[in-house]
């Protein structure tokens, strides 16, 4: 027993270092492989409003990009407003609209961390779950899809980015509506995604736009990119291809959180339906 | 020794502050990113106990974790980096005469030693960092360029804080 212990303090930082990077690498494991709510991230009291700090001073040095990019909206949403319309008939009634029921409801976050250099790439947002943000939400931004809710708490949310090894949505080909996945492309290239399993009758061009399918978080016809490259990689039985993605993450300042009100519905339905098989 | 913690106690904060909002969007070409906050393990003095800098470098990790929202990955290179410290330095200097040398810096043990240290201490919390990060060999070209280049750039700037803050006290 003595001799033990003697043993245990020659060599006790052997033995401490045994301890602290196990208990390092349980929570590095634990957190990855459920996804847990944990306090240590930025979406904690502390680091959030140092977060929210720092990006006010920082947004000041991009106002004329946003500016330029919010002008830009303003114009497309105003060409669809109805007064912009011409109206080729005299008389006009008013319809009580029954048919069309808001389904989607967009919440504006400004981003106050981001990061695109890392293999998993994380989001912090301004908005929280007061705001009526819930876990597991899509979220885009002006120019596409940009990713979705993994954590919320009070004031702030975290979403994971498409730049993140196990982010992967549904999305479709513009013009033929072929379905397949998104994700990143292996190169860590925030400007880079793949779209994967593309059925074989698919005939995609260079140039081709890829947009959200709506089977999953998304309304159908968000922008995610367009087809750079056609290289077909792995089995035959499906195409890949790259996919210039039409977000920029490393520029990324506000973003649109999207409350799907049918959700809770749909996800009840179906998952009656796993229940039954 | 008062003095001591308050230096260390500050440094700690202000390499946590640039690492996180300044170093953190630094990235050459996706493949250089410095981890500037390692200095603070490295520059902790000759004499804190072993129990002491295995505490300080898991807090340190964890702290950072917090900012990069990758609770443990930090603090497991940290905690690596804080037992590579230790056999580095009971390798290589003699444990007498810690009085006067109370702490590694550049202008206390000279280039030559200091290089080496950072050097292979950065090396060691960086390999085993985006190893853990990446956590696959698929892209191990990638992974090891990745490693070598960061590395670059955080000795780089070790050795620019070393020199900014020299101090003419070389050891006799």
């Amino acid at each position: 027993m003595r001799n033990l212990l003697i043993f245990i303090t020659k060599y006790n930082a052997f033995f401490l270092f045994v301890i602290f990077e196990v208990s390092a690498l349980l929570i590095y494991i634990k957190y990855n492989s459920f996804q847990n709510a944990s306090f240590i991230n930025s979406s904690n009291q502390v680091t959030g409003g140092l977060y929210a700090r720092i990006s006010e001073f920082k947004s000041y040095l991009s106002l004329k990009d946003n500016n330029d990019a919010l002008a830009l909206e303003n114009a497309r949403l105003r060409n669809q407003l109805k007064s912009s319309l011409y109206a080729d008939t005299l008389n006009k009634h008013r319809v009580v609209d029954t048919v069309y029921k808001q389904q989607y409801e967009y919440i504006v976050g400004r981003v106050i961390n981001n990061s695109t250099n890392r293999a998993n790439n994380y989001i912090t947002i301004n908005k929280g779950s007061k705001q009526g943000i819930t876990k597991g939400i899509g979220v885009i931004c002006s120019a596409g899809l940009v990713g979705k809710v993994v954590f919320v708490s009070d004031h702030f949310s975290v979403i994971q980015s498409l730049l993140h090894k196990d982010s992967q949505f549904s999305a479709m080909l513009a013009t033929n509506k072929e379905i397949g996945y998104i994700q990143w492309s292996d190169e860590f290239n925030p400007h880079k995604g793949l779209l994967r399993d593309v059925s074989n009758n698919a005939v995609p061009k260079v140039g081709e736009k890829v947009v959200t399918s709506g089977y999953s978080l998304f309304p159908e016809g968000i922008p995610i990119g367009t087809i750079s490259s056609l290289k077909t990689k792995g089995g035959g039985v499906s195409l890949n291809m790259d996919v210039a993605l039409a977000v920029d993450f490393t520029k990324l300042q506000y973003v649109y959180v999207i409350v799907n009100k049918f959700a809770a519905e749909q996800t009840g339905l179906e998952a009656q339906q796993k229940k039954d098989e | 020794m008062s003095k001591t913690i308050i230096v260390n106690f500050l440094r700690f904060i202000v390499l946590v502050f640039i690492q996180v909002f300044l170093l953190k969007n630094i990235d050459l070409y996706n493949l250089s990113t410095p981890y500037f906050y390692i200095l603070f393990i490295l520059l902790l003095p000759f004499e804190v106990p072993n129990v002491l800098l295995f505490i300080l470098a898991f807090i340190l990790g964890l702290t950072i974790d917090a900012f990069y929202d990758t609770p443990g990955l930090h603090a497991a290179a940290c905690v690596v980096l804080a037992f590579v410290r230790i056999l580095f330095i009971s390798i290589t200097v003699q444990k007498d005469g810690f009085d006067n040398e109370p702490e590694p810096t550049l202008s206390i043990m000279g280039v030559r030693w200091f290089l080496t240290y950072a050097v292979v201490l950065t090396f060691v919390h960086h390999f085993f960092l985006i190893n853990l990060e990446a956590f696959s060999l698929s892209q191990i070209e990638f992974t090891i360029s990745r490693i070598l280049l960061s590395s670059l750039f955080t000795v780089f700037l070790i050795l620019i804080s070393g020199l900014l803050f020299f101090k003419r006290k070389e050891r006799k």
